[in-house]
Order: structure tokens, then sequence, then C-alpha cells
């Protein structure tokens, strides 16, 4: 039965807003977008067809199988121990350092009191920057060169990557610190360094050493791979035996680096909720 | 007047906790020597005369650096393919994280509406984590160590490693960002019989976008440092370019290449930062 239409005008339903609309900014942003990552794409010539054809995941599939089983023997284990505790000993040696160098040069990175000139902020800011913005990879190839191959020069480029960032984190912990006790030893006479020692330091201690702890867990992951390029530790046992295409040892070695990342995890995890309780 | 009442008790002359400090001082200075001796620091090498040589001779080759336009060329198109992997890489890494969070995050959860959450949901929600955490550990280098040996070298292992290590991270915080906002709506939308898709777009969407954008921009300044590490292991691009000239002790072109370097990662933290400005 046809349904009668009502005398009454009935309004349109209102439509949606257009797809694209020239004086919309973020129709604008999502094109340009769009186009970055289209000719990022095109621009690599990815080998798709080796990655994605049937021959090459029955490549893959094969070359996975030759991860197991992992090798268990007692004295690979053994060397797999002595890589670890090498690693663990570069990243912990690494963040000590690096504290203690972020702290030597996070005085001169900040502005001590409201009226401090600080001349010396901009260029140590930029010394810290510099550090900072090289990876720990790269710190670790050129360090190659004079302290040749090795841990050694592993720990120096955790120890001059990390002292950018925790340099930089604790320059802005001291520029952050309440100034009430520093301003009381002032008003007193007390020069610039015993105000930081006894009345700045105390206060931002616990977070510098959070900062610390934190970067730990970071390092420990980088000191992990430091040693493909030749630094030492795990990084060199898994970039040999890859080399050598000796799967099973390259899976025990794989395996040992994932256990030691939760072991410092956990750990520095740990020592953070005892500091903060 | 006389105060002397307030300073009733002696002002030591030496630190109260004098005894305490040089305990763990010394502690920690007898905890340091193993990690001395395992990381063989022997720090009197680096002035031994034939280490001060060479090294004064890599420093000096710095200067001059190199400007070639043949090399400056070849240093723009090698920055551009480091710059393409690392988009080509998070965008395979949105592909990746995008339905792991769906799959991983309990607000959509329907069984979880009447308190507890079902076995089965929660399980699979548990196991969908547990793959984004390994995701996430195994570090990117050694993802683009097994696929050069796959694919061969060249951008295609440095992406995929890009992409399987940064769609962990991505998966995790994305997960963490819807759980921590507002989650009402979403709850209410479920409720009432919306889908779990619908709820999801309409209700924690938009509370979220912001920040998901946000934190994905951050991610992407991330990849570009990442596939300038990776290209020391034959991903290609400006950190292969950099592998082969010190190895060859070119220090004109690793001056040139380091300072490209920070110049691409200063632009990139620029551009970051305006980009996470204006998305609000």
């Amino acid at each position: 039965m046809p349904v009668s239409q009502p005398t009454a005008v009935r309004r349109a339903p209102p439509l949606p807003p257009p797809i694209w609309d020239a004086r919309c900014k973020a129709c604008w942003f999502t094109v340009v977008l769009l186009g970055f990552v289209v000719i990022s794409f095109w621009s690599l010539d990815l080998q798709w067809g080796q990655f994605l054809s049937w021959q090459a995941a029955k490549d893959m599939s094969r070359f996975l199988g030759e991860f197991f089983p992992p090798e268990t023997s007692a004295d690979f284990l053994w060397k797999v121990t002595i890589g670890a505790w090498e690693t663990l000993a570069m990243s912990a040696l690494g963040t000590v350092l690096a504290a203690m160098g972020g702290l030597a040069l996070a005085l001169p990175a900040s502005r001590l009191v409201a009226g401090d000139t600080a001349r010396a902020r901009g260029p140590t800011r930029l010394l810290l920057n510099a550090l900072r913005s090289i990876p720990e990879l790269v710190w670790a190839a050129l360090l190659l060169i004079s302290a040749g191959l090795g841990p050694f020069a592993g720990t120096l480029a955790l120890a001059l990557h990390t002292t950018g960032v925790l340099g930089r984190l604790f320059a802005e912990a001291v520029e952050n610190a309440p100034t009430g006790p520093g301003d009381a030893l002032r008003a007193q006479g007390v020069g610039q360094g015993r105000v930081f020692l006894y009345a700045t330091l105390p206060q931002i201690l616990p977070q510098l050493m959070s900062y610390t702890l934190y970067r730990w867990e970071n390092n420990i992951r980088a000191a992990a791979v430091l040693g493909v390029v030749g630094a030492g530790g795990l990084g060199q046992l898994l970039a040999f035996h890859m080399g050598l295409f000796q799967m099973g040892k390259t899976a025990t070695v794989l395996g040992a680096m994932l256990i030691l990342v939760a072991i410092v995890d956990a750990a520095s995890h740990l020592s953070r909720r005892l500091l903060t309780r | 007047m006389d105060h002397a009442h307030l300073n009733a008790r002696p002002v030591p002359d030496r630190d109260p906790a004098w005894l305490a400090r040089l305990f763990w001082g010394s502690a920690a200075l007898a905890l340091m020597w193993p990690l001395l001796v395992a990381t063989e620091f022997k720090v009197w090498q680096l002035w031994e005369p034939d280490s001060l040589r060479i090294s004064g001779n890599f420093l000096a080759s710095f200067w001059p650096m190199a400007h070639g336009s043949e090399f400056l060329r070849l240093m723009l198109a090698e920055t551009w393919r480091t710059v393409a992997m690392a988009t080509a890489g998070v965008t395979l890494a949105l592909f990746l994280a995008i339905p792991l969070t769906l799959l991983s995050t309990r607000v959509i959860s329907i069984s979880a509406l009447s308190g507890r959450m079902a076995r089965g949901p929660f399980w699979l929600r548990q196991s969908v984590r547990w793959l984004l955490i390994v995701l996430r550990s195994v570090p990117e280098l050694v993802w683009a160590l097994v696929f050069v040996r796959v694919v061969g070298l060249g951008p295609t292992a440095g992406v995929l490693a890009i992409a399987l290590t940064y769609g962990g991270m991505l998966g995790k915080v994305y997960g963490e960002i819807l759980e921590s906002g507002e989650i009402h709506a979403t709850e209410t939308l479920l409720r009432n019989g919306a889908g779990r898709i619908q709820a999801f777009f309409y209700g924690l969407l938009p509370a979220s976008a912001a920040e998901l954008t946000s934190y994905t921009v951050y991610r992407w300044e991330c990849a570009i440092r990442s596939s300038v590490v990776l290209g020391f292991v034959g991903a290609g691009g400006l950190g292969q370019q950099m592998d082969n000239s010190m190895k060859m002790f070119n220090g004109g072109e690793v001056a040139t290449m380091l300072l490209i370097f920070m110049a691409l990662v200063a632009l990139a933290d620029r551009l970051s930062a305006w980009l996470r400005k204006a998305l609000g």
C-alpha cells in the first residue's frame, strides 16, 4: 500500500561535510603526509617480491627453523655467560661514568640562581646536544679507532652518549629545584659551590638517581648490540656466530640477550620503586 | 637578648654521617673494581704513543671536510634514503600496531562489562601483549642482521627491522594511551549495543587522537636515528656511507656526514615539535 506524503514540507537531512575543502588545513596536511609516505615507498625500490613470494616464505621458514634447537653445550653456555657479564659490566660502568660526567657538566649548563649570568650555559648545552645526538653505535665505531676492539670502546661510547642525555636531564633538574634552602644559605653568604652541595644536591639526588637507573635500562639494550661493530660482549658473539651461519649458537646468544634485558629492566624498576617509597 | 638556649646542642665539627658515607663510598668503589676488570678499562692505553698517533691522524684528517659537489649530491640522496626508510618503517609499524592494539586493549572488551573478563578473551589479550613485548625487546639491530641474510643488503632489511620493533613499541604505548583516557563513553556505547569497532571510533579515538598522533610523530623522529644506526649493518643510507668512510679512515667524509646527521636530527626534532604543537 503506497504511503502518502504529508502535506507539510519535509526538511532534507543535512549532507555530511565534503571530503575535500581547499580551506581546510587538515585536508592539506593529510594529502601532504600521504604523498610523503607514497614517495618514500616508491623511491626506496624495496624488494617486495623477495619478501612476499612463496619462495621467500619457504626460505624464511627454513631459515627460522635453523635457529632450533639452540645450542646448550656447557662450554658454549659458559662463553655466553662471560659475554653477558661483559655486556652487563659495560652498561653499568658506562652509566656510572655518564652520571659523574653528566653531573659535572650539569653545573655549567644550568642557571643556578635567577640572576646568574651563566655564560657557559650556551656552549655547554651545545656540547651536551652534540654528545646526545650521535647514537651509541656511531660513537663506538669512532672510538674503536683509538681504543681498539673490545669492551673498552663500548664502555666509552655508552659513557659519552649517556653523558649528553644525563647532563641535560640533570641540568633541568638543577634549574627546577625549589630555591628555598639555597636562598637561605646564600643570604648567609655561603659560596655557590657549597650552596649546590648542601642545598640543591640533596633535594634533587633521588630524581638524579631515578634518571640514571632509567638510562641503565636503555644502556643494557645498547650494550648488547654495540658488540656488533666489535665492542665486545654478547653483540660480538652474536655477529661472530651469525657470520659463520651457526644459527643454533646465535639462538642461544639471542635468548641470553633477552634474559639479560629482562633482568636489568626488573632490577631498575625495583630500585626506582624502592627509591620513591 | 641571649639566644644561647637555641643552641643547646653543640655544633659538630665534622660531618655526623661521615662513617656511613665512607662505608658506602668504599663499597661502591669495591663494586666498581670487577666492572673495570670485565670491561678491560685501561684508560692509559689511550695515551700510548701508537694509539695517540692513529687517533691524531684520524682527527687531523677531519679537516678539510669533504665538500666536493659529487660527494654532497651522494650525501643528499643517502639522507633522503634514510628518511624514506624511517617513514616506510613507521608506516608498516602502524599496520602492525593498530590491529594488535585493538586486540589487546581491555577497554573494548564486552565480557568485562559485567565486571570480570571471561577467560578466553583474557588470555587472547594477554598473549597479544606478550607478542608486543617480544617484538619490542629484540633490538632492531638484531632484526636487521637477520633480515639482511634473508632479503639481502639494502633498505628492505632496515624497513622490516624498524617495522617490527616500532610496531611493538607503538602497540604497547597506544594501549596505554587508550586505557588511561576517558573510557566512560566507550563503556556506555558498548552497553547500549554498539559494536566494538564503532565504540572505538566514536568513543575512544576522538578523546585520544591528539596523544596518539603526537607519540607517533615522536617515534618517527626516533626512527630516523635508528635507520642511521641500521645502516651500519648493511641497510643503506647515511649509516652505511659512514661505516664505509670510517673503515677507510677518511676523516673528511666522516666529519661531513656527522654534521649532516646532526643537522638532520635537529631538523627532524624541530619538525616533530611543530607537528605535535599543531596537532594539539
